[in-house]
């Protein structure tokens, strides 16, 4: 698994991918959270972190997939996917190192917004005055997040050789699993089992993190559902196999 | 003639095999051996009961034409591609029940070579070097690096490389393990002549103490490189012998071309127990049990023909070849 890894942060490094994905996300994020007018912090007046939370899923919607499509698609369009395949690794392997090497992108793009943690603490009044459970919780909810958009992006790039239809797709799946449930509940035909729909979806979960609680089963639903995607694609590979 | 001489040649290769079985054991056991391989792609079948074994310590060449089924059974035999039925045993492992154990001892080159353009030749063998886990990785991939003459090319990427070097790189891929088995599909096609016999040179060195197969549609090829041959054709074997062999049953049908200054009487060569046939302007296709060239040459001095020209109709294993896949 640590030489699948390897291989593909060096790609990132090496095609600008990192770069352009930390670069574009950190820009976004820092001018929604400092300068833009309707949700910037200094105008708001409350150390909230509330914007970068909120916002970040839906930033993440388009960069994780651009980060993800290629990983199998661009293997199977050059016919390296067969080199992997008869080198001595466990199907698995190449899966999780691909993940990880997807997952550690979006860590590196979450990691420098702790900065704004400090700045809010600091120019809170009083100094410190800021909820931090809830901002732990959030962050936890936003790796997770991430965990489960990679691994819908690398189950995308491995149903298709084509990188555009992956993206698109990685897109439409991280949209409907985190809020699609969401709207879908509120569809007003399903009385008491709109609750239960809701639970479905990522949304839900995301928001009781949010709010500082932690709670046992939202981690292990966020958990679950990025293995559930990452042992999705190694059937779809398999099937593939012929 | 076709077909008594394949049943000929299919005798005598099951004949060796119960012998390599039975005296050999330790050999056969350093093989790759193929039991009757079957692989059905929806309703067609790629491959039909294919049996054959690689012994160790040669190259076994796998001829065929294009979409018989050769990259099919090396693509089986290294784990790509699951069979419908039959086995594969690499050096007595079978492929289908502990896949990982056997990708560990073989080298494969795929078909159409596929490489990470983007890397570097040495961050590239590095990769498939941790992959195999092998131990001092930097002197294997610089001692790869020699052995396939890329020194030159060692800190380009693998993009900027020509056809050629991208197959050594593919070549050195295969061997930086030392892999007890080297399964190489069509190394040499796309390449010029130099390249050709460069590349040639690679494989022929490291063949020794290994089980090599190598698939090719080329003739030359087999001939140049290979101690054994197998023939498959629209997915079943039709010939599974020794170079020397092959070529040894069509000498029966050698023949000779004569040409004389003017026609003559074929009786006269047809009396003494030749076989002659007229090929028109004075050209005659003679042949006969053994060498019939003395004969020709007495009877020509005896009756006082001009003979101008003796020639051999060049058998080669491109007309066994050509012989056992034509369309029938």
């Amino acid at each position: 698994m640590i030489s699948i890894l390897k291989k593909e942060i060096h790609e990132f490094l090496d095609s600008l991918i990192a770069y352009v994905v930390i670069g574009i996300f950190l820009v976004g994020i820092g001018l929604l959270m400092w300068v833009f007018p309707e949700t910037n912090v200094l105008d708001y007046g409350y150390s909230s972190m509330e914007t970068v939370f909120s916002l970040a899923p839906y930033v993440f919607m388009f960069l994780v997939p651009a980060i993800t499509m290629k990983s199998f698609a661009e293997e199977k369009r050059n016919g390296t996917i067969e080199l992997l395949y008869t080198l001595p690794f466990k199907e698995m392997d190449i899966i999780k190192g691909k993940f990880f090497a997807g997952f550690l992108l979006v860590l590196f793009s979450i990691l420098p917004t702790l900065v704004y943690y400090f700045s809010l603490f600091y120019l809170g009044n009083p100094v410190g005055n800021i909820d931090t459970a809830g901002i732990v919780g959030s962050y936890i909810g936003l790796i997770l997040l991430g965990g489960i958009f990679t691994a819908i992006g690398i189950m995308s790039s491995a149903l298709t050789g084509n990188q555009i239809v992956s993206f698109i797709l990685a897109a439409f799946l991280c949209f409907f699993f985190y809020a699609g449930f969401e709207s879908l509940a509120s569809i007003n035909i399903w009385s008491e089992t709109s609750a239960i729909i809701k639970e479905v979806g990522i949304l839900v979960h995301y928001e009781v993190l949010s709010k500082g609680l932690i709670d046992f089963s939202d981690v292990v639903y966020l958990l679950s559902v990025t293995g559930l995607f990452l042992y999705l694609t190694k059937l779809i590979l398999n099937l593939q196999k012929g | 003639m076709n077909e008594y001489c394949v049943s000929e040649i299919q005798l005598y290769g099951a004949k060796k095999s119960t012998i390599l079985k039975s005296k050999e054991g330790l050999r056969y056991s350093m093989s790759v051996v193929v039991d009757s391989l079957t692989k059905i792609y929806g309703t067609q079948k790629a491959l039909d009961q294919v049996s054959f074994e690689a012994p160790k310590g040669a190259i076994t060449g796998f001829l065929g034409p294009n979409g018989a089924g050769k990259s099919t059974t090396m693509k089986i035999a290294t784990g790509y591609v699951s069979a419908s039925s039959g086995t594969i045993l690499v050096n007595g492992i079978d492929v289908s029940s502990e896949a990982l154990k056997v990708k560990r001892i073989t080298g494969y080159l795929p078909e159409h070579n596929p490489l990470y353009l983007d890397m570097y030749v040495k961050q590239y063998l590095g990769f498939v070097a941790s992959a195999y886990q092998v131990g001092g990785v930097k002197n294997r991939i610089g001692e790869m690096i020699e052995r396939c003459g890329l020194e030159r090319e060692q800190s380009k990427k693998i993009r900027a490389l020509s056809k050629g070097y991208r197959q050594r790189v593919g070549l050195a891929q295969a061997l930086i393990h030392d892999p007890d088995v080297l399964i190489l599909d069509e190394p040499t096609s796309g390449l010029d002549p130099n390249q050709l016999v460069e590349i040639r040179d690679v494989i022929k060195s490291a063949s020794q103490e290994k089980t090599v197969i190598l698939s090719t549609h080329i003739m030359q090829e087999v001939e140049a490189l290979c101690d054994k041959v197998v023939i498959i054709d629209k997915g079943r074997i039709v010939a599974d012998d020794k170079v020397q062999n092959l070529k040894k049953d069509q000498k029966k049908a050698e023949s000779y071309v004569v040409e004389f200054e003017q026609e003559i009487d074929v009786r006269l060569f047809s009396e003494s127990g030749l076989q002659i046939e007229a090929s028109g302007s004075n050209r005659y296709t003679v042949g006969g049990e053994g060498d019939p060239r003395k004969t020709i040459m007495k009877i020509a001095g005896e009756n006082d023909l001009p003979l101008v020209n003796i020639s051999k109709n060049e058998q080669s294993l491109e007309n066994v070849f050509q012989d056992l896949t034509k369309e029938k």
